[in-house]
């Protein structure tokens, strides 16, 4: 086991160099000059000069890129150019909130999706069926920003269940009520894939020998589910919500925006909008960093659910 | 032929054809079925509900909410389909070509494709297109760029099988330029897998679209966008619903029709899932 997590995080190596160096390349293939994106047209050509220094920008493109690299691997991020804070202060200020809000649509995903999924391959071809495919093609198709207005629309403008906006509280029900809307958003679309993945995986599972031969001794039908198929038809689902844990990210930044919620998403837009690119580049080596453990994760966790799976 | 007879057994999928057909007749028809002139501002009318007049309402500037969602098809259909197709030409040559060639080229490919693959699409098109700058030309660049690592990896797999069969090696003892190989010999073995990944990655192309429009990246006001209505209609969220949801609808039935026949597809063609498709 412990080999194994050894080996694993010494596979996420070459993946982080990987990833690191496309974010340099795609950092640098910024068209013109990011001194004259920083300061302006009617910057001194002194300035411009001096900010180059500052940025490392007049050294060899080899000499910047292997600086990155040590700078990086040594937990130095860089500093946001319009707040002065290095990455990683900005970055640890609003990361309770992104993860507050990925996990809570981690777990109205799982809790809608895996009964829907689950329900919809057990009745296969009748209506459960079409209503969970069809539900989960609909919350596939919504870009995370349209089904955040229209929830924002419905539940906080017209039904006036929900706060418009979230304001920072320290009262821990407002908290809660904040949470809600922009939860369910990802959450919806999260529930949407798990449905899908679990129907396809329970059918499959459903529909082998051990199946019917659990049935043939006369296990009952719903421990035939809940302990024979579920824990089989678990092992794609975990992947998949591995997988899609950089959409959720992606998606987390609208619905950050739409509900002005702190977080993430709202700090690359302000890095985008500021044009401050060493802020941007920090940022996507969190992210970066975020999906490799990630992933590692989704690795160790197949053993939880797989007792076959050997960790050598 | 196959495909044909499941299309004709997937009830689903005719709805999404013949939604996609009236999409596409709306994009092309924009200036028929338009009521209104898409800029032309009208002050008196401002923020007005819909009405027999305005049959979906007027934005800040009174402009007429219909008139602009017909014409903003045409800027979702475009960027969504002109993305893919560069996307679908450059992604899968650059497969092809790594799986052919292989040893460290086909590393490297490979490499730079999973690491693409792993990050958000949508994190990666808003990174390009803040870098590019807000045009049309640079949405359509961006977006291809976060979509062509699926079709490198889906040309790709085929590819190193296909390159060991008699009738490439036959090809080759002919004295056929590799170019010839890899275009006549080895694409149209994979052709249909990549155009069914092409529709559904053109549903994720517009939904790209319309949230980099949203954000402020898209094509620039006062052209009519789907995502800049949005903006728009959540700016005045609070007196004006009519402005985010009709835009929203549209969007959430486009992506919907193109994701509906984009699975009916992939489903006509993979034969491990026929059966279940005729049960």
């Amino acid at each position: 086991m412990i080999r194994y997590i050894i080996k694993r995080l010494l596979l996420a190596i070459p993946t982080l160099l990987a990833m690191l160096t496309v974010i340099f390349v795609l950092v640098r293939l910024v068209p013109g000059d990011p001194a004259i994106a920083i300061l302006g047209d009617q910057a001194t050509e002194e300035s411009l000069q001096a900010l180059r220094v500052q940025l490392g920008l007049d050294q060899p493109i080899a000499v910047q890129y292997v600086d990155f690299l040590s700078q990086v691997l040594s937990g130095d991020l860089g500093r946001s150019m319009t707040s002065g804070r290095t990455v990683l202060e900005e970055v640890w200020q609003v990361l309770p909130y992104t993860l507050e809000l990925t996990a809570a649509a981690l777990l109205i995903g799982t809790a809608f999706g895996l009964p829907l999924g689950t329900w919809a391959a057990l009745r296969r071809n009748a209506w459960p069926d079409y209503l969970g495919r069809i539900i989960s093609l609909t919350g596939l198709s919504f870009p995370g920003f349209v089904s955040a207005i229209l929830l924002l629309l419905a539940f906080a403008v017209q039904l006036r269940w929900l706060p418009v906006m979230s304001t920072a509280t320290a009262d821990p029900l407002r908290h809660l009520e904040n949470l809600v809307l922009p939860a369910f958003n990802l959450g919806i679309i999260m529930a949407a894939y798990i449905t899908r993945v679990t129907r396809s995986s329970m059918l499959s599972v459903l529909s082998e020998d051990y199946i019917r031969t659990a049935r043939a001794k006369g296990v009952g039908p719903r421990r035939l589910v809940l302990r024979h198929a579920v824990r089989n038809a678990l092992i794609p689902v975990v992947t998949v919500v591995g997988l899609y844990f950089g959409t959720l990210i992606g998606n987390s930044v609208l619905t950050e925006i739409v509900f002005t919620r702190p977080g993430l998403g709202k700090l690359i837009l302000g890095a985008l909008t500021s044009r401050d690119y060493a802020l941007l580049q920090g940022l996507m080596v969190v992210f970066a960093a975020f999906i490799i453990i990630v992933n590692t994760l989704t690795d160790l966790a197949y053993g939880l659910i797989d007792p076959r799976v050997t960790y050598d | 032929m196959a495909i044909l007879a499941t299309l004709r057994r997937n009830k689903l999928s005719w709805l999404g054809i013949a939604l996609i057909v009236l999409i596409v007749a709306v994009a092309v028809a924009a200036p028929l079925l338009a009521p209104y002139d898409p800029l032309k501002q009208n002050i008196i009318h401002r923020l007005e509900p819909p009405s027999a007049q305005f049959l979906l309402g007027t934005d800040t500037y009174g402009r007429d909410v219909l008139s602009r969602m017909i014409y903003g098809t045409r800027i979702s259909l475009l960027v969504g389909f002109v993305a893919v197709v560069v996307a679908m030409c450059v992604g899968s040559a650059i497969g092809i070509l790594a799986g052919y060639i292989g040893g460290l080229f086909d590393q490297i490919v490979i490499g730079v494709v999973d690491v693409m693959l792993a990050f958000p699409t949508l994190l990666l098109g808003l990174l390009i297109a803040a870098m590019l700058g807000a045009s049309l030309e640079n949405l359509i660049i961006a977006i291809a760029i976060t979509e062509m690592a699926p079709f490198a990896r889906v040309a790709r797999a085929p590819t190193i099988s296909l390159k060991e069969r008699e009738f490439v090696t036959a090809g080759r003892a002919l004295g056929f330029s590799p170019l010839r190989i890899m275009g006549v010999h080895i694409l149209p073995n994979m052709a249909s897998d990549v155009v069914v990944l092409g529709s559904l990655w053109m549903a994720s192309a517009i939904r790209t679209e319309a949230s980099l429009s949203f954000i402020g990246l898209g094509v620039q006001p006062p052209t009519a966008t789907w995502g800049g209505m949005i903006r728009e209609g959540f700016e005045n969220i609070l007196t004006a619903w009519w402005l985010a949801i009709f835009p929203s609808l549209a969007i959430l039935v486009t992506v919907l029709a193109l994701n509906i026949l984009g699975d009916a597809l992939r489903d006509a063609i993979d034969p491990k899932l026929r059966s279940e498709n005729a049960a």
